[in-house]
C-alpha cells in the first residue's frame, strides 16, 4: 500500500449516545451542569441522548499531522474512535485509505498470564499482521524493551515501568499509514521517557497521517502542523496549529 | 449510491468473511480463553474432563437403578447426551456475554465482530474435544464398538456448531442492549436440560409427539445416535435443517440491522 495515498475524510458526521440506564430525569439534571460536554437531546423515541459529535467534516491527506484540542468531554476521544471505525456514525460518512492503527490505550489485548513474547505475538495478530511479519519484528521489540529474559516469563511479574516499556514497544513497532493517538500516556524512568520520545518521533515520521488528541500545547506544537478545535462536539475552528492553539488559549483564559 | 440497507447487508457479509480470514487471531484467543481458566493447575483443561467423568459415572449408576435399566445400556446413552448438551448449552449460556466481555477490544480497535463469534465457537469445540475422552473411556469399559456410523457425528457436530455460533451471535447482540437477557436464558437452559431426553430415554415418553415440540431433542440426536452406533432418523435431519434455516434468517437479520450499534451498546 502506498503511503503517499493515505487519506482520511469525514463528511458531516454526527454521533449520538443513547442513555439507557438509570432514571433519565435525574440523569438529565446531573448532566445539565456539565457545561463542557456534548449536548443533551432527545431522539425520535424520546430517549435522552448525548450528542457527542455534531456535523463534523474534516479532510486529511498524506503528510498531515493533526492536533485535536478541546476541553474534557468535547468529543476528542469519540472523534478518534469514529476515525478508527470503532463507532460507525448514524449520520455522515467516514472514508479512509491506508492501514489505521489506533493507540487509544496502551494495554490493548495484554494478557497478564502470558509471557512478554506471547503478548507481542497477540498484539501483532490484533493489528492484522501475519506470523512471519511478527517474528521479523521480534528482535527489534525485544531490544527496545531492554527486558531480556523477562520476556520469557508471565507479564504479571513485571513492574509497572516494565509493563509500560513492553506495551509501548509493541504499540510502536508496526508502522501504520494512519496513526490515531489519545493523550500522552507515559510512565517509567526518565531515561525511558527520553528513549520513548525518540522512538515515537521516528514512528510518527514514518506514518503518513497522524491525529493526536492532547491537552499539552507544547506537544501539539512540536509534532503537529494542523489543529482542530472541538467544542461540545462541534468543530469550533481548524487550520494552522499555532493559530488554533493561540485562539484556544485565548478562549480558555477568558 | 447504495441504499443504507444494502450497505448494512454488505458490511455484515464482509464482517463474517473477513472475520473468518483472521483465523490465526481467533484460534489463538480461543486457546487463551481456556488456558486462562486453568493456568497453573496441574490437570489444566482436563479438570473439565475429570469433573464431567465423575458426574457421568455417578448419575449413570444412579439413574440406571432408578429407571430399572442396565448400566451397560444406560450409561453410554447418558454420557453422550451430557457431552452434547454441554456443548449446546454453553453456546446459549455464554452467548449473552459474547460482546460485553470483549468490551476492551471493541472500544479500542476495529475488528470484525464475527471474530468474537469464531473465537467462542472454537474454544467450545476444544472443551468438547477434551470431554470426548470420557466417551472413549466408556466405549472401552463397556466394550462397545459403534462402527463406521460414528463418522456421521461429524456433520451433526458441524450443524450444532453453526447453530450454536448463530444463536450466540444473536444473543450477544441483543444482550449488549438488554442486559437481562443472559439471566433469562440461564433459567430457560436449566429447564431445557430436564425436558430434553438426556437423563431419561425418549422411549419412556408416553406421548411421542411431545418430542417433536422440542427442537433440542433433534439437535442432540444427530450427534448422539451416531456415537452410539445408530443412524439418526430422517425426521431428525429434516428438523435440524429447518432449524438451521430459521436460525440463519433470524440471526442474519439481527446482525445486519444492529451490527453497527454493538460498539455503542457494550
Amino acid at each position: 500500500m502506498s503511503v503517499a495515498g493515505a487519506e482520511l475524510v469525514l463528511e458531516d458526521v454526527s454521533v449520538r449516545f443513547p442513555i439507557y440506564s438509570g432514571s433519565s430525569q435525574s440523569l438529565k439534571k446531573r448532566l445539565l451542569f456539565q457545561g463542557s460536554g456534548g449536548r443533551l437531546g432527545r431522539d425520535v423515541h424520546h430517549r435522552i441522548v448525548i450528542e457527542a459529535l455534531r456535523n463534523v467534516s474534516l479532510s486529511f491527506q498524506a503528510g498531515d499531522r493533526v492536533a485535536l484540542i478541546g476541553a474534557n468531554g468535547a468529543g476528542k476521544s469519540t472523534l478518534l474512535r469514529v476515525m478508527a471505525g470503532i463507532y460507525e456514525p448514524l449520520l455522515g460518512t467516514v472514508t479512509s485509505r491506508g492501514r489505521i492503527s489506533p493507540m487509544l490505550e496502551l494495554g490493548l489485548g495484554i494478557d497478564n498470564e502470558l509471557s512478554g513474547y506471547d503478548n507481542i505475538r497477540i498484539r501483532g495478530l490484533i493489528l492484522g499482521l501475519n506470523t512471519r511479519e511478527i517474528e521479523e519484528k521480534m528482535g527489534d521489540i525485544a531490544e527496545f524493551t531492554e527486558l531480556g529474559d523477562y520476556l520469557d516469563i508471565p507479564v504479571r511479574t513485571y513492574s509497572s515501568g516494565m509493563l509500560t516499556r513492553l506495551t509501548f514497544a509493541i504499540s510502536t513497532c508496526f508502522t501504520p499509514e494512519i496513526l490515531l493517538l489519545d493523550e500522552w500516556i507515559m510512565a517509567g524512568d526518565a531515561a525511558f521517557i527520553l528513549k520513548a520520545q525518540r522512538r515515537l518521533e521516528s514512528f510518527i515520521e514514518k506514518t503518513s497521517i497522524v491525529v493526536l488528541a492532547s491537552h499539552d500545547s507544547g506537544v501539539c506544537r512540536r509534532w503537529c502542523t494542523k489543529g482542530v478545535w472541538l467544542e461540545r462536539g462541534e468543530v469550533a475552528a481548524q487550520g494552522d496549529v499555532d493559530r488554533i492553539l493561540d485562539a484556544y488559549a485565548g478562549k480558555t483564559r477568558g | 449510491m447504495m441504499s443504507r440497507q444494502d450497505q448494512q447487508l454488505r458490511l455484515a457479509l464482509l464482517d463474517v468473511v473477513s472475520g473468518f480470514a483472521r483465523w490465526p487471531l481467533w484460534i489463538r484467543l480461543g486457546w487463551n480463553d481456556i488456558l486462562m481458566r486453568y493456568r497453573r493447575s496441574v490437570l489444566g483443561p482436563f479438570w473439565l474432563t475429570a469433573s464431567m467423568g465423575i458426574m457421568v459415572a455417578v448419575l449413570g449408576l444412579l439413574y440406571a437403578n432408578l429407571f430399572n435399566t442396565s448400566v451397560q445400556e444406560f450409561l453410554p446413552f447418558l454420557c453422550v447426551g451430557i457431552l452434547v448438551w454441554n456443548l449446546i448449552s454453553s453456546f446459549l449460556v455464554e452467548g449473552g456475554m459474547l460482546f460485553t466481555s470483549a468490551e476492551s477490544f471493541i472500544k479500542q480497535i476495529r475488528l470484525p465482530f464475527s471474530v468474537y463469534v469464531y473465537q467462542s465457537a472454537w474454544s467450545k469445540l476444544i472443551i468438547f474435544a477434551h470431554n470426548l475422552v470420557i466417551y472413549f473411556a466408556v466405549l472401552v469399559y463397556f466394550g462397545i464398538w459403534p462402527g463406521a456410523v460414528a463418522l456421521l457425528a461429524i456433520p451433526g457436530l458441524l450443524l450444532i456448531l453453526v447453530n450454536g455460533a448463530l444463536a450466540s451471535l444473536s444473543l450477544g447482540v441483543m444482550s449488549a442492549r438488554f442486559r437481562d437477557i443472559p439471566q433469562f436464558v440461564n433459567s430457560i437452559v436449566q429447564i431445557l436440560f430436564f425436558v430434553t431426553p438426556i437423563m431419561w430415554k425418549p422411549e419412556l415418553l408416553k406421548d411421542q409427539r411431545l418430542l417433536d415440540l422440542n427442537p433440542f431433542y433433534h439437535l442432540v440426536e444427530i450427534v448422539r445416535q451416531p456415537l452410539l452406533g445408530a443412524v439418526p432418523s430422517l425426521r431428525d435431519y429434516i428438523t435440524v435443517v429447518f432449524i438451521s434455516a430459521l436460525n440463519i434468517a433470524l440471526s442474519g437479520a439481527i446482525f445486519v440491522r444492529f451490527r453497527s450499534r454493538i460498539a455503542y451498546w457494550v
